[in-house]
C-alpha cells in the first residue's frame, strides 16, 4: 500500500505542472485568496462545555505554520483565523458571519459540533462559502444535493454502526443483540445504522434500552438487557456511561460479547477507570493510529507526525486523539488546496474536495483511503475492528467499509 | 440571603433618585436614536447583524431590568423565557407558515402567561431562594426542549432552521438591514412602553414593593398581583426578544439557551446599571463585544481575561453604566457653568 505513495505524489506533481502551465495565464481567485495568501476560517469551542476539543484548532494552526515554514501551498501562505464559539450555536453564527463578511476567508474549515454546524449550514450554503470537513460524526453532512457547500470528514456514527452490524453478521449470525443507547441524535444515528445493515434480520436485536444523560446511573438498563437473554451487548454510550456499563457487567458477572462505540474507546478515559481486568475482550472500531501504540513507532506517517509535534507543537500530547485528528484533517485540507492549483475560487475548492482519490493522511490506519466524488461527500468511510487486550487496543481483521452494500 | 439583600439595598440607594433619572434626557435620547438609525448605512452586513443582536439582547436585559430594577425580584431563569419565545417563533414560522412579524406577539403573550404562572409559586420566595428557583428553570429548559414528546415540533437536539425574512414591498435593502430596522422599531416601542410602565401607577407599585413590601401592602398595593405581573411583563418582553433572536440567528437549538445565556443577561443588567433602562443597551454591548475583545487578547485565556475585565468594571464603577452617565452629566453641567 504504502510503497505506491511516492508514485502518487510524483503523478500529482506532474499533474500540477500541467495544471499550472495551463492556468498560468488565468489565475482565478475568490475573496480570501490572492498571489501570496489563502485565508482559512475556523470555529472551535475554546471555552465552554466542549473546550477539550479546542486542541484540534491548536493542532491545525501548528500544522499550517509547518506548511508555511516549508514554503506554503503553490507559493501561497495559509492565514488561519480561528474563533471561539463556546459550543453555542448563536455564537457560531456570529463568528461564521464575522469570518465570511469581515475577515473575508476563502473557506470555513473544520468547525466543530453538530449544533454549531447545523446553525451555520444554511447561511454558508446561501453565501456559497465552503463549509469544509466539519468536525462532527452526524450522518447529515453527506447531502451534496441539498447542501453542496458542506462536507464532512470523519466516518459518521451510522457508518461505524454499519461496520459493527457487518461484523456480527459474519462472526455471530445467531446473535441476540441488546443495545444500550443514549437518547439523542448520537444514539439514534447508531441504532439506525445497525438496523440499516441488519435489514430483515433486525429481529436479531432482542432488546433496546435508552438512557438520558441526566440519569445518574444506568445499572437498571443493564440488568434488563441481561434478563432479556442478550448475548451481544452494544454500548452506544459517552465515556462516563461506557465506564459505568463495563463495571456493572463485571459486577453482575455477565459476559456477553461487548461492542463499544468509538466515542468511548479511550484507554485513559474509559478503560482505565472501569478497570483493565473488566475491559478485556471489548470490541470497537477505529480509523486513526493510536499515538500511544508502540507498533507505529517505525511507521513513516507517524514518524512525520511525531517530528511535527516536536518542532511545531511541543505542547501537543501525542496520546490525545484530538491531536491525531487535527493533524489528519489539516493535511486533507492542504491536499485539496494543492489540487486547486491557481484556481482558488470557492467553487473549485469544493470541486477539488469532491475529487479526492485514494488520499492517505499520515495519521490514518494503513489502508484507509479518502475518496470523494460529486455525489459522495463522506471522505472517510472505512474503519477497522479492534479488541481490547492487556492495557491497549489490538487491531483485528482487515479494513472494513462502512458503506451500505445493496 | 443578606448578601443579596445588600446588593438590592445598595441598588436602591442609587435608585431612590426621582423616576426621571430612569431614562435619558431628550437630547441624549435623540442623539442615540439618530446614531442607531444612520450607522447601518455605513456598515457592512456583519456589523448590522451584530447591531441587531445588540438590540435583541438589549431587550432581554431590559426585561430583566424591569423585574429586578423595578420590582426587586431576582431571576436567573430568563434564558428559559427567551427559549420559549424563540421556539414559539421558529415553530410557527417553519411548521405553520405564519408570517414572522405575527409570531412575535404570540411569543410575547405565551411568555407573559408562562412568566405569570411561574410568578405564582415564586411569590413565596425572595432573594437568593428566588434566584435558585429561577436557576432551576434555566437548567431544566434545554432538557425539556430535547424531550421526545415535543420532538415533532422542536426538532429535538437538532433544532430548527429558520428562514430569514425578505424585506417587504421589494425595498432595495439587504435582509440584514431590513431585520435591523424591524428590530429597532420593536425595541423603541418596547422601550417607550417600559418607561411609561415604570412611571405609571403599576410602576410605582413595583418600586414600592422593591423598597419595602410591608409598607407597600400597608398602602394598599396588592403585593402578590404586582409581583406576578412584573414576572409576566418581564417574561413577555424576553419572549419577544427570543423570537427576534431566532429570526436573526436563523436557528434554534436547545444548546443555544443554556444557563450561560441567563447569566450573561444578568451580567448585562448589572454592568448596565440595575434599574436604569438605557443601561440595558450598554449591558448588551458588554456581553456581546467584551468576550470578543477578550478572545483577541488571548485565545487560551479568554475566560480569564473576560473575568479580569468584568472585575475591573464592577470594581471601578459598581453601579455600571448609569454611574458613568451620572458622573459625565455632572461634569458637563460644571463645564457649562464655568
Amino acid at each position: 500500500m504504502r510503497s505506491c505513495r511516492p508514485r502518487t505524489a510524483a503523478l500529482a506533481a506532474v499533474a500540477f505542472t500541467f495544471a499550472s502551465h495551463a492556468a498560468l495565464a488565468q489565475k482565478k481567485y475568490d475573496t480570501g485568496a490572492n498571489d501570496t495568501e489563502i485565508k482559512i476560517g475556523n470555529i472551535m469551542p475554546y471555552s465552554g462545555p466542549a473546550s477539550a476539543y479546542g486542541v484540534i484548532g491548536k493542532t491545525e494552526e501548528a500544522y499550517f505554520n509547518k506548511i508555511n515554514a516549508e514554503g506554503g501551498i503553490n507559493g501561497r501562505k495559509i492565514k488561519f483565523i480561528s474563533y471561539d464559539d463556546a459550543y453555542s450555536p448563536p455564537k457560531a453564527v456570529e463568528q461564521a458571519r464575522k469570518l465570511v463578511e469581515s475577515d473575508e476567508v476563502l473557506v470555513i474549515f473544520n468547525p466543530l459540533g453538530t449544533p454549531s454546524n447545523t446553525a451555520i449550514e444554511k447561511y454558508l450554503n446561501t453565501k456559497r462559502v465552503p463549509q469544509l470537513f466539519v468536525a462532527t460524526g452526524a450522518s447529515r453532512w453527506n447531502d451534496p444535493k441539498n447542501f453542496p457547500w458542506t462536507m464532512g470528514w470523519q466516518p459518521s456514527y451510522q457508518s461505524e454502526a454499519h461496520i459493527y452490524a457487518k461484523y456480527l453478521l459474519k462472526e455471530k449470525p445467531d446473535a441476540k443483540i441488546g443495545v444500550l443507547y443514549q437518547n439523542d441524535d448520537f444514539g439514534k444515528d447508531y441504532l439506525k445504522g445497525l438496523k440499516d445493515v441488519l435489514g430483515a434480520k433486525s429481529t436479531m436485536i432482542v432488546a433496546e434500552e435508552s438512557y438520558e444523560t441526566s440519569e445518574p446511573s444506568i445499572d437498571n438498563h443493564i440488568v434488563k438487557l441481561k434478563a432479556a437473554g442478550v448475548d451481544v451487548f452494544i454500548s452506544i454510550t459517552t465515556p462516563k456511561f461506557a465506564a459505568q456499563a463495563i463495571k456493572k457487567l463485571a459486577e453482575i458477572d455477565w459476559h456477553p460479547l461487548h461492542i463499544l462505540s468509538n466515542v468511548s474507546a479511550s484507554v485513559g478515559g474509559v478503560m482505565k477507570p472501569a478497570g483493565f481486568e473488566n475491559s478485556q475482550g471489548i470490541l470497537s472500531a477505529t480509523y486513526v493510529k493510536d499515538g500511544a501504540d508502540p507498533q507505529w513507532d517505525n511507521d513513516p506517517g507517524m514518524k512525520k507526525f511525531y517530528a511535527f509535534l516536536e518542532k511545531y507543537y511541543p505542547g501537543g500530547d501525542k496520546l490525545d486523539a484530538s491531536v491525531v485528528y487535527g493533524y489528519g484533517v489539516a493535511q486533507t485540507l492542504v491536499q485539496v488546496l494543492k489540487q486547486c492549483g491557481d484556481d482558488l475560487t470557492r467553487a473549485n475548492v469544493m470541486k477539488q474536495a469532491a475529487s479526492l482519490k485514494n488520499f492517505e493522511p499520515d495519521t490514518l490506519l494503513p489502508g484507509i483511503k479518502i475518496n470523494t466524488s460529486p455525489t459522495d461527500y463522506a471522505p472517510i468511510k472505512q474503519q477497522q475492528m479492534m479488541r481490547f487486550k492487556g492495557e491497549k487496543w489490538e487491531l483485528i481483521d482487515g479494513i472494513m467499509s462502512g458503506e451500505l452494500t445493496h | 440571603m443578606s448578601a443579596v439583600d445588600d446588593v438590592v439595598t445598595e441598588g436602591q440607594a442609587v435608585e431612590a433618585v426621582p423616576k426621571r433619572a430612569m431614562t435619558l434626557g431628550a437630547g441624549t435620547s435623540l442623539t442615540v436614536l439618530a446614531l442607531l438609525l444612520v450607522i447601518p448605512f455605513f456598515a457592512k452586513n456583519f456589523i448590522i447583524f451584530q447591531m441587531t443582536m445588540l438590540l435583541i439582547y438589549g431587550l432581554a436585559v431590559l426585561a430583566l431590568n424591569i423585574l429586578t430594577g423595578g420590582s426587586g425580584q431576582f431571576s436567573l431563569g430568563q434564558s428559559a423565557f427567551y427559549a420559549i419565545g424563540a421556539y414559539t417563533s421558529a415553530i410557527l414560522m417553519e411548521q405553520y407558515d405564519v408570517n414572522y412579524a405575527l409570531t412575535l406577539p404570540v411569543a410575547g403573550v405565551l411568555c407573559f402567561a408562562a412568566g405569570f404562572l411561574f410568578g405564582q409559586p415564586a411569590l413565596r420566595l425572595s432573594g437568593v431562594y428566588l434566584a435558585l428557583a429561577t436557576f432551576a428553570l434555566a437548567t431544566a429548559m434545554p432538557q425539556l426542549l430535547k424531550l421526545g414528546f415535543f420532538e415533532k415540533w422542536t426538532g429535538g437536539v437538532q433544532g430548527l432552521v429558520v428562514t430569514k425574512p425578505d424585506p417587504p414591498f421589494h425595498l432595495p435593502i439587504s435582509q440584514d438591514m431590513w431585520l435591523y430596522y424591524f428590530t429597532l422599531v420593536i425595541t423603541i416601542a418596547i422601550y417607550i412602553f417600559s418607561v411609561n410602565l415604570l412611571r405609571s401607577r403599576s410602576g410605582r407599585a413595583f418600586m414600592a414593593i422593591r423598597d419595602n413590601e410591608i409598607a407597600a401592602s400597608a398602602m394598599g398595593v396588592d403585593v402578590a398581583l404586582y409581583k406576578t405581573l412584573a414576572f409576566g411583563v418581564s417574561a413577555g418582553i424576553t419572549g419577544v426578544a427570543g423570537g427576534l433572536g431566532a429570526i436573526a440567528v436563523q436557528f434554534v437549538a436547545p444548546d443555544s439557551y443554556t444557563i450561560t445565556l441567563a447569566i450573561a443577561l444578568f451580567l448585562g443588567m448589572v454592568v448596565g446599571g440595575v434599574g436604569w433602562l438605557p443601561g440595558s443597551i450598554v449591558g448588551s454591548a458588554f456581553i456581546i463585544f467584551v468576550p470578543n475583545i477578550a478572545e483577541s487578547i488571548s485565545k487560551g485565556l479568554s475566560g480569564a481575561v473576560f473575568g479580569v475585565l468584568l472585575f475591573l468594571v464592577i470594581f471601578l464603577v459598581p453601579h455600571g453604566a448609569r454611574q458613568v452617565a451620572i458622573v459625565s452629566q455632572q461634569m458637563i453641567g460644571k463645564f457649562r457653568k464655568t
